[in-house]
Parts: structure tokens; C-alpha cells; sequence
């Protein structure tokens, strides 16, 4: 296998950043087979290979790569496939570069393997020739439920099939996905990979039920009564945060979950060919320094809006975002207000925004998550003419499914306790992915669902 | 997909639907609400429960054409099905203690009220109620109101039924006249139960009012439908509908209902003119069919 010796990743094509910053199609093209082929030959096959390490699913990386090389397509996907069920998913959104790819020794002489894109392009080669649906066992006839349809529910209902389980999905949206279909925009994550993603799994024989809110409609009880044996709850981390700062809800503030809610699962950018509206304002501040942010800015200027800022009271160093997002957002000409944290937000008559009061900041000591705390420069505070705001400051537990559940252990946060296989304190019952953790990202989501999974199986097994 | 069981009109662009959904009617409770979508596309509106039963599985939602997906919702028949129908959402409303209370209802929050007031009814607690419409063929719910209240007073704007004048007129009355309630439970417009709110509060009688805020979701997961209660905010989906009506900013929320209002008129005017050719069309088909 001859090896490519080019310090640099193979690019790969994608949108301009002019064309780009007014549509909502995907922003990455993906790589040619060619481009697949040149960027799988940068791999030096590492005998000890740090990336596997560094994947939250242990992808066998280099196997799948080397056959990239080869170009033995069908066998990349396979390998990929033996761990990972979300693969063109996981290509586009997880953060590779703190992940796989920072641990590629390749990288220490310069970019390391592009192995999100290596995987994005087997995954999208696999779809471009219709996912085979594996042989499945014979039905155990028993059954298990999911509540969710997020990426950890999608793996956990998904691996649980192939096992053999009778698995139904419980969905609350009118469409599954979870934060893959409200969370994360077209532009980044294709809805029809999401539709696809789903559509396997319902192969797998996984019933998904939509319009299902759990908690209200159905509790963990009433499962256990339907004759359910076990019971997945993968509800991710969806209560929005405010600031609680005055002015909060003047009309065109948003949380950032009800503007990309608005746009990703209810289309309001096709508005008004379908019902759901949006205003957005030529001149919007969206407030925080996450994925989420980025998101919500990029979608702001494809809305049409002129001028779109990213306020963040932290500096770029601290800033959680995918250095990836954080490029693309500057290249599409979203503006960072860094060090920069709202007062108040200031309405007029109506109750419409009209601007937002900040006070710069500048970094201090250290704090709890070892970042340095940002603190106010006194008498620094300034008017920012906008007229629009989301906040995307995080996210916590939705507490509708957990107070309508008995004997579910919480932390201190809210979120259901679990041990590391996603056991939780009542019998039956499983947790994983955000409900768990908190925000965090695809893949870590995942790979709770899988070990769950895994459990649920062997609790299942010893049962009867 | 979710069937309508039945269709009735209850007033000039008043409509009443019972619906085919087991499994909410089976957990519904007083105060709560359902979220609903036509069909792919459409938007998703609360619509509280005006009434369940359990056994025959159906939920029954009362609704008033004013923006286009009421007007959509409006044209389907009993047979008919809608995509999505979700709940029961929010927190239900119980009253264990209660020996006497009012429900003052004013248009379509009649329908709302009726359910609590049922179950005080049921209860064994003295029900009193003020139901009120602009004018009498707007009126609605009068028999199911009358049969689960002791005391019924009916009022018109116009004065073309019942007492001439607004249902908080009559409020006021009884609330001079010395009459004590443990409880008064306001469901309407904005205006009129932030009205209703502001004569009760010197009584210092517990005073109930029910929101309805622009929703998403309804699960408390966007915060569109957040409401000031006594300075704090409150998500209406998880935390309400019901608030303390002496706590509630109804300035707030009005100004937040008024949102999308230029957009409710283009969804609307494309509603009606798509409605129009179709129409239209039915006509010149039937025309044409004459002419064969």
C-alpha cells in the first residue's frame, strides 16, 4: 500500500462560505473516491493505534482505513458497522479533532488522518448503494422499551434488535431523531441521513411510536405493566437555560432549543409554504460559546439576517465549540463578541428587542472547570444595537419523565443517576446520553446507548 | 393518524371535535391540554381538553377559527383524521379541599372551565359559574355548565341572552354582595381574565386563571410559552396552564401573543386564497358535470 506522505488533510470540497451563508444545504460535499482513497493513504497503520483509544465506540480505525486504501469500500463500512451504528452521523458531527484524530500520530507532524471524513465517506458510499440489513436471530419474544429517539436510544433500541429483542421507541416529537432532527441544522447533519438512520433500525424490526410523551401519557410503570421487561430512557438534556437577566422575554428572544426547533423540526424557512413562523431580525446576538451557539448563528444568517454576533463572556481559547464550527461560522461572516456578557436586554413599546446591554469581561483565577473565570470590567458596560437574541447558554434535564417515575436515583443536577453500564437505582430501568451526563456530544450519547445495551442484555439473559 | 369521531359546530366559528386517542383520554385530568398538527407541515397548536372519557377512549377539544390552522382544522369532517394529536400535556388541576367555588368563563374559555368545574361538580362542591359571549348564537357549552353548576348567570356583550354586559360585571356583583368563594377559577381572553383577576384580588379570594401561550412543543423544551408568575418565569406547558391569576404578567403575555401576528396574516391569506381556487374549481366541476 503506497503511503501518502502530505503533511496536510486532503481537502474536502464544500460550499463557498458566500454561496453557503444564505442556504441551508449541507456545508461539507464529502470526499470523491479518489479524495477517500489519497486521505486513507496518510494512515501509518499503527501497531498500538492511540486513535481507537480515543473513539468512545473503539472504531477499529485502522482496519476500516486500510481498506479504504484498498478500496474495499464494503469492508471499510462493515468494520465501522461492527461498533459504530450511526456512522454518517458520527462523520459529520462528532468532535474528532479532541477524539480519534487528536490521539493520530500522523498529527504531531502535521494534520492528522481526516478519519471523520474517511468515515463519512464510507458511511455515504453505503447509503448511495442501499444499507444491507443484517441477518437477524431468531425473536427472544420479549420485550424491551426506549424512551427517546436520540442518538443514545436510536443505538441502544437498534443493538437490542439485532440481539433479537421486541424493541419500541417512544418518541414525544412527531418525528424521531431527538436533537439530531430539532438540534442540529440541515446544513451540518442532512435530515435524510436522520430519516435513513431511522428507517434501519425499523428494518432491525424497532417500532418507533411518535407523539408519545413519556411521563404523561405513558410512565415507567405503565411499561412495566404492558409487559415490558426493561426500559431504556434516553431523553437527552432538553430544558432550556435563561440568563435571568432582565428583558428576557421581550418578544424576538429565544432559547436557542425554540429557534432551532423552530427551524430544523418545523421548517420555518420554508414559511410560509409550511405553517410554523420564525422572526428574524436583520441584526441578532446569540449568546454563548457552544456547538448550539454556532448552530444558532449560522442558522440566523441563512434566515436572512445581516449582521449576526456570537456574544461569549469567555475568550476563543475557552470556547467550547468545534474548532471546525468556529471556522466555518467566521468564514460565513458571523461576527465574535468575545469576553462580551449580557445585562439586560432593552425592548420597545411593543415588547420588541431593541438592543442589549453587555459588560466586557476579561479572564481570572481558574474556576471549577478549570477554565479561567471571566469577570466584569467595571464601568465598561455598552448598548448592542440588535433585534433579535437567542440564548444558548446550555441546557438541563427535562424533569417531565423523571418526577412522573418512582425510585429514580438524581444527581445533584437533576439528571438520573446511573452507573457506568447506565444502570440505574431501580430495577429495570436504564439511563444514557444527556439525561445522564448533561450536554455532551453524538458519540458519547452513543456509546452510553450501546452499553446499556449490552446490559440490558445480560440482565435479561440472567433473569430467565 | 387520529381519527374525529365526531364534529360539531357549536357557534359561528366555534367548533367542537371529539377525538379517537385512547391512551390520552385514559390519562387526562382536568386542566390539562393536547397539541395537535394537521398533517405534515403544519404547525403545532395547544388546544385545551374540554372534556374525556376514559372508557370510550375519546378527548374532546373545542377550537375557534382565527388563524389558519383552526380555519384548516375547521373544514375536516367527523371521519376525518389529523396527523399527530399529543398529550395530556401540563399539570392537572385539583382541588381537595373545596367546598364552594366560581368559574367564570367568557367565549371560547368556556370549554376549558367546564372540566374543572365538572369534576368540582362531582366532587360535591357547590358550583357557581358566569359564562358570557359577545352574543347569544356565540355562546357555548350552556347546557354542560348548567348541569354541573348550582347557579348559573349567563351574559351577552349585546344583551341578546342573559345579563347585558361582561361576565366580570356580574363577578363584581357577587363579590359585593358579600358572597366568598374558596376559590374562582377565570378562563378567557387575556383582557378579560386579567380583569377578573383584578377584582377578585382585593377579596383576597384564591384566584385561578388558565394561559394560553404560543407553544411549540409542550413539553418544555423550547420555552416559547414562557410566562412572569409573581416575577419568576414559568414555562405554561410544564408548569401551567394554571397560574395564580393575582401573580400573573397578562401585559407580558399579551404583547407575546402578538408575536407572529404578520405572520398568522400571510398563512392565512394564502390559506384562504388556495381555499378559494379550490372552490372555485369544485364549482365549475359541478357545472361541467350539469352540462354532461
Amino acid at each position: 500500500m503506497p503511503l501518502n506522505k502530505s503533511k496536510k488533510k486532503t481537502p474536502m470540497p464544500a460550499q463557498k462560505p458566500e454561496v453557503r451563508r444564505r442556504n441551508f444545504n449541507e456545508v461539507a460535499l464529502g470526499y470523491t473516491e479518489e479524495d477517500a482513497v489519497n486521505e486513507a493513504q496518510r494512515c501509518l497503520q499503527c501497531k498500538k493505534p492511540g486513535c481507537v483509544q480515543g473513539c468512545p465506540v473503539q472504531v477499529q480505525i485502522p482496519q476500516f482505513i486500510k481498506r479504504i486504501a484498498e478500496r474495499d469500500f464494503d469492508g471499510a463500512i462493515k468494520v465501522i458497522k461492527e461498533t459504530n451504528s450511526l456512522p454518517a452521523v458520527c462523520g459529520r458531527v462528532c468532535p474528532q479533532e479532541e477524539q480519534c484524530e487528536q490521539r493520530c500520530v500522523v498529527g504531531k507532524m502535521g494534520d492528522p488522518v481526516g478519519i471523520g471524513r474517511l468515515e463519512r465517506f464510507a458511511a455515504d458510499w453505503e447509503r448511495a448503494k442501499g444499507v444491507q440489513v443484517p441477518e437477524l436471530p431468531a425473536k427472544l419474544g420479549r420485550k424491551v422499551a426506549v424512551i427517546g429517539s436520540g442518538p443514545a436510544s436510536l443505538t441502544c433500541a437498534g443493538d437490542l434488535a439485532k440481539l433479537g429483542y421486541d424493541v419500541t421507541v417512544f418518541e414525544a416529537f412527531h418525528k424521531p431523531g431527538g436533537v439530531l432532527v430539532y438540534g442540529i441544522p440541515e446544513f451540518r447533519l442532512p435530515k435524510a441521513i436522520v430519516q435513513e438512520e431511522v428507517e434501519f433500525i425499523k428494518k432491525l424490526g424497532v417500532e418507533v411510536k411518535t407523539d408519545m410523551v413519556m411521563g404523561k401519557v405513558l410512565t415507567v410503570d405503565d411499561l412495566f405493566d404492558m409487559g415490558y421487561e426493561a426500559v431504556f430512557i434516553g431523553t437527552g438534556a432538553g430544558l432550556p437555560k435563561f440568563m435571568g437577566i432582565p428583558g428576557e422575554n421581550y418578544l424576538g428572544v429565544y432559547s436557542a432549543n425554540e429557534f432551532l426547533t423552530r427551524i430544523n423540526l418545523m421548517k420555518a424557512y420554508s414559511f410560509p409554504e409550511t405553517d410554523t413562523p420564525i422572526k428574524v431580525g436583520k441584526k441578532v446576538a446569540v449568546v454563548g460559546g457552544g456547538n448550539v451557539a454556532m448552530d444558532s448563528a449560522r442558522s440566523a444568517l441563512r434566515m436572512g439576517a445581516d449582521e449576526v454576533h456570537i456574544v461569549y463572556r469567555r475568550s476563543e481559547e475557552e470556547m467550547p465549540a468545534r474548532q471546525e464550527e468556529f471556522e466555518n461560522a467566521k468564514e460565513e461572516g458571523i461576527i465574535f463578541d468575545f469576553l462580551t456578557n449580557p445585562v439586560r436586554i432593552i425592548g420597545d413599546e411593543k415588547g420588541w428587542v431593541k438592543g442589549m446591554e453587555c459588560i466586557r469581561m476579561e479572564l481570572g483565577e481558574p474556576d471549577a472547570s478549570g477554565r479561567r473565570r471571566p469577570v466584569p470590567v467595571k464601568g465598561s458596560e455598552f448598548t448592542m444595537d440588535v433585534d433579535t437574541v437567542v440564548i444558548a447558554i446550555g441546557t438541563g434535564p427535562n424533569p417531565l419523565l423523571i418526577n412522573a417515575s418512582k425510585g429514580l436515583e438524581l444527581t445533584k443536577h437533576g439528571y438520573i443517576a446511573a452507573d457506568e453500564n447506565g444502570k440505574t437505582s431501580r430495577e429495570g430501568v436504564w439511563a444514557g446520553g444527556d439525561i445522564v451526563t448533561g450536554a455532551a456530544t453524538v458519540i458519547l450519547a452513543m456509546g452510553a446507548g450501546k452499553k446499556a445495551a449490552r446490559s440490558i442484555h445480560e440482565y435479561l439473559q440472567s433473569k430467565r | 393518524m387520529f381519527k374525529i369521531l365526531e364534529k360539531k359546530n357549536l357557534a359561528p366559528s366555534i367548533k367542537l371535535f371529539v377525538m379517537d386517542a385512547p391512551l390520552v383520554a385514559k390519562k387526562a385530568r382536568p386542566g390539562q391540554f393536547v397539541i395537535l398538527r394537521i398533517k405534515e407541515g403544519g404547525e403545532r397548536i395547544p388546544l385545551t381538553i374540554a372534556d374525556y372519557d376514559a372508557e370510550k377512549g375519546t378527548v374532546t377539544v373545542v377550537f375557534q377559527e382565527v388563524g389558519k390552522t383552526t380555519r384548516e382544522l375547521g373544514t375536516l369532517k367527523a371521519g376525518d383524521s389529523i396527523q399527530d394529536f399529543v398529550g395530556p400535556l401540563g399539570v392537572p388541576v385539583e382541588f381537595p379541599h373545596h367546598k364552594k367555588v366560581l368559574g367564570v368563563g367568557g367565549g371560547l374559555g368556556v370549554a376549558p372551565l367546564y372540566p374543572k368545574l365538572k369534576m368540582l361538580h362531582e366532587q360535591g362542591v357547590e358550583v357557581v359559574s358566569i359564562i358570557g359571549a359577545k352574543t347569544a348564537e356565540m355562546l357555548i357549552f350552556e347546557d354542560e355548565m348548567k348541569a354541573v353548576s348550582d347557579r348559573l348567570y349567563v351574559c351577552t356583550d349585546d344583551g341578546s341572552k342573559g345579563r347585558h354586559g361582561f361576565v366580570t360585571v356580574v363577578l363584581k356583583e357577587l363579590l359585593e354582595q358579600g358572597e366568598n368563594f374558596d376559590e374562582i377559577i377565570i378562563i378567557g381572553p387575556p383582557i378579560l381574565m386579567k380583569i377578573g383577576a383584578e377584582i377578585t384580588r382585593p377579596y383576597g379570594i384564591p384566584t385561578m386563571v388558565s394561559l394560553n401561550p404560543i407553544m411549540v412543543d409542550g413539553t418544555g423544551m423550547c420555552g416559547g410559552c414562557r410566562v412572569s408568575v409573581g416575577g419568576e418565569i414559568k414555562f405554561a406547558c410544564v408548569d401551567g396552564p394554571a397560574f395564580d391569576g393575582h401573580k400573573v404578567d397578562f401585559d407580558e403575555l399579551m404583547k407575546r401573543l402578538a408575536t407572529y401576528r404578520d405572520e398568522e396574516k400571510i398563512s392565512l391569506e394564502r390559506f384562504h386564497e388556495s381555499h378559494e381556487c379550490k372552490l372555485t374549481e369544485q364549482i365549475k366541476g359541478a357545472d361541467s358535470d350539469a352540462v354532461k
